[in-house]
């Protein structure tokens, strides 16, 4: 928001910020994901096979 | 107190930092989604025309890394090239010019995006297919945007190379090689590029002449260009049809690029015959909006052959058909 010395958002700049830090957030999820499955299918059958 | 306290405010105002103003949108179109489209869809062709098969998760990462790093190409493009997209009316309200975001954040996001899916594709798929991808970055971004754009009336014959590549990333993405078929689809795209561009570049040769880019029309005159367009037109349409007759395209592949084919070279005799005359842009546009279509078509019938296992190949084809006969 607003630091004391700091500079002070507009509405506008605080808004657009806000739209890249969800897009952000969203791009991030979407990229654990999708390394999860990219581990898996690389991984394949030998997921399963686990020292004991 | 007043007055030192206004000052004050005014010299903060002055000296403020500035605060980014891009949205995600706004970074979003810095990666040319309409060019990523195509180049989805053209790597897509690649991956499924390969003799093995991949698995749908792997494919899907590769096509994402193919896809992104293209974006990441265009985007550094766009950073290049702000100054000049801000005198043209066409590119004036892309983000850097507009405003929206600054040279240097997309600068850093074209670079992270290169950077990412280079070594994405790599762990993902194998590292040749992850060292074409960084080539055909490099190629866009350096060869075209930086040196052949600004200096050469063939900036996009050769620059062309870097949009028609996909096809063949996409299949070395599954085989960690490349071969004639894959060389033919970069082949159809590559012919494709001058026709395509120098269309659009008779109806805005004004705007890249005020922007002081070497377009064909504006160095060598609308003529030599309507002549170019013809004979690259001649001979992208055989090649068009040739994955019919090398194994890979099918009955259904054989009738769209011959038809649309034929349209092509239809459009491009009508620009070479209409010259300066009345609707010149109009036939010049026609072609420039078809020529859009005509690859579409052909990759999409590719895909789908490829995809649902009826692009039995031409030659296949036509011999299970005699053979059947006999």
């Amino acid at each position: 928001m607003m630091a004391e010395n700091g500079i002070r958002l507009t509405e506008e700049e605080q808004k657009r910020r806000r739209n890249r830090s969800v897009a952000l957030g969203l791009v991030l999820g979407a990229l654990v994901v999708l390394f999860f499955w990219v581990t898996v299918a690389k991984i394949g059958a030998n997921i399963f096979k686990r020292p004991m | 107190m007043s007055l030192v306290s206004d000052i004050n405010d005014d010299f903060a105002a002055e000296r403020r930092p500035s605060v980014s103003m891009g949205t995600a949108g706004d970074y979003f179109e810095l990666l040319k989604p309409r060019v990523m489209s195509l180049v989805i869809l053209t790597a897509l062709v690649g991956l499924v025309m390969a003799p093995e098969p991949i698995n749908p998760v792997i494919g899907f990462a590769a096509i994402l890394a193919i896809a992104v790093g293209a974006g990441a190409s265009g985007c550094l493009n766009m950073w290049w090239d702000a100054d000049i997209d801000a005198r043209m009316s066409r590119t004036s309200k892309r983000p850097i010019p507009a405003g929206s975001v600054t040279a240097g954040e997309a600068l850093a996001f074209g670079i992270t995006l290169s950077v990412g899916s280079v070594l994405f594709l790599g762990v993902v798929t194998n590292w040749f297919a992850a060292g074409f991808l960084a080539f055909t970055i490099f190629f866009y971004a350096v060869i075209y945007s930086m040196w052949l754009k600004r200096s050469t009336a063939q900036n996009i014959v050769i620059g062309g190379a870097a949009g028609a590549f996909p096809p063949m990333i996409g299949y070395a993405a599954v085989t960690g090689s490349v071969n004639l078929d894959s060389f033919v689809l970069f082949l159809i795209i590559f012919l494709w590029t001058p026709p395509h561009f120098w269309a659009l570049a008779l109806v805005k040769s004004g705007d890249y002449s005020a922007a002081g880019v070497p377009m064909l029309p504006v160095v060598r005159g609308a003529e030599h260009t309507r002549l170019q367009i013809l004979l690259y037109t001649i001979v992208l349409v055989p090649i068009g049809i040739a994955p019919s007759f090398m194994g890979f395209g099918g009955i259904a592949y054989f009738v769209v690029s011959t038809l649309t084919g034929a349209a092509m070279l239809a459009l491009a005799i009508k620009i070479y015959r209409t010259g300066d005359g009345e609707g010149a842009n109009k036939a010049a546009m026609q072609m420039f909006g078809f020529s859009i279509l005509y690859l579409l078509l052909l990759f999409a019938v590719l895909l789908a052959e490829h995809s649902f296992g009826f692009g039995a190949g031409m030659t296949r084809a036509l011999s299970a058909f005699f053979g059947g006969a006999a």
